[in-house]
């Protein structure tokens, strides 16, 4: 215990090893390009969540593509027959919510759908495992976090993204007169006095409906993070104690994990499309 | 009680009180998922997938009360 030591023997230890909040602290900072001091600042770009949101975003694509290009009318492999069921959820899911053209939403959904699962899967790579890695490719970064959903900036830029699909469909389904007609005469009723509430309650819905989607996938990667990070000082601590729950601990909540990864890319997936469907709908 | 100790109450209270609302919401849901599929059993896939929709969303509300309560812990902004 760093407590009971001397003050000079402690300071030691303290440059050898961080202690457990150091610990945190460091694995929940990003490599940003500069530090930030405020809360809102859109100078400063996150390069961890970048980079791996991109290469996700690109594998995915490059996985779908390469689907699409091997795919027979056969008996399909066990490669096809998976992305062919992916597919056929993602269509009916889309088919019974969106009432419409769904020529870009479905390859929408299903896109989001498998880069966010690939991107809340990094949850799974060990989280010590990238900052060895990176010294031995010679890069020395100070901080990495792998998980770009678990950074809201990454969560909300993709919520959005989807409000302005939102937007998009409204006023391409309902024209530009159409659109504000609604939003100023939904949901009360088309009388002058009423005009005020009606578009202050329909301003409250977009906004809440675009914190709400990028929030709970963030909370959830997030809270998922901390968890494994804490499960690893349970390793840190070097006695067998520690290694024994380690291992319980990292296998009972990875196992559990797999559900949360799932679950929340099809709740993401299927709120873009709620939101798109609703906006296909007059009041 | 020191900043600290405040924080850490609120911590616990963050987990616990989410915790219930969750899990209260989760077991009346399970419970009627049971119920309603027993009646009619050929509705049990369309429900399961709203169902697993709906854990989802209610188990989200506690997961990021967690997160919160575990950077109160941690990497706490209000303890100097």
């Amino acid at each position: 215990m760093a407590t009971e030591l001397a003050p000079e023997a402690a300071n030691h230890a303290a440059e050898q090893a961080p202690t457990a909040s150091e610990y945190i602290v460091h694995h929940l900072t990003h490599l940003s390009t500069t530090h930030q001091t405020k809360i809102i600042d859109f100078s400063i770009l996150n390069m961890d969540t970048l980079f791996w949101s991109i290469t996700l975003g690109a594998i995915t694509c490059f996985v779908m593509w390469l689907a699409a290009r091997r795919a027979t009318s056969g008996v399909p492999g066990r490669f096809q027959a998976m992305v062919e069921m992916l597919v056929e959820m993602v269509e009916d899911q889309s088919k019974a919510i969106v009432h419409g053209n769904r020529t870009f939403i479905a390859p929408l959904a299903l896109t989001v759908f498998v880069w966010v699962i690939l991107m809340n899967a990094m949850d799974f790579l060990p989280v010590d495992m990238f900052h060895p890695l990176f010294n031995l490719l010679g890069l020395h970064l100070d901080h990495h976090r792998a998980v770009p959903t678990a950074d809201l900036n990454g969560t909300l830029g993709m919520s959005v993204g989807v409000l302005a699909l939102m937007l998009y469909y409204n006023i391409k389904i309902k024209g530009v007169g159409g659109f504000i007609h609604e939003l100023f005469c939904a949901p009360f009723g088309a009388h002058p006095l009423l005009w005020i509430p009606n578009f202050a309650l329909n301003l409250i819905e977009f906004v809440a409906k675009t914190v709400s989607l990028g929030m709970r996938l963030f909370g959830n990667m997030y809270a998922g993070e901390l968890i494994f990070l804490l499960i690893a000082l349970l390793g840190s601590t070097a006695t067998w104690w520690g290694f024994g729950m380690h291992v319980i601990a990292g296998t009972v909540w990875s196992i559990f994990h797999i559900l949360i990864v799932v679950l929340q890319a099809f709740i993401f997936m299927m709120l873009t499309l709620v939101y798109i469907g609703q906006a296909h709908e007059g009041h | 009680m020191t900043n600290v100790a405040l924080v850490a109450l609120a911590c616990g209270l963050i987990i616990g009180l989410g915790a219930i609302g969750a899990c209260i919401g989760i077991g009346i849901m399970g419970g009627k998922y049971i119920e309603a599929s027993a009646r009619q059993p050929e509705l049990m896939n369309t429900l399961q997938t709203k169902m697993f929709l709906l854990a989802g969303l209610i188990d989200a509300a506690f997961l990021i009360g967690v997160g919160i309560a575990m950077m109160f812990a941690f990497a706490n902004p209000f303890v100097g």
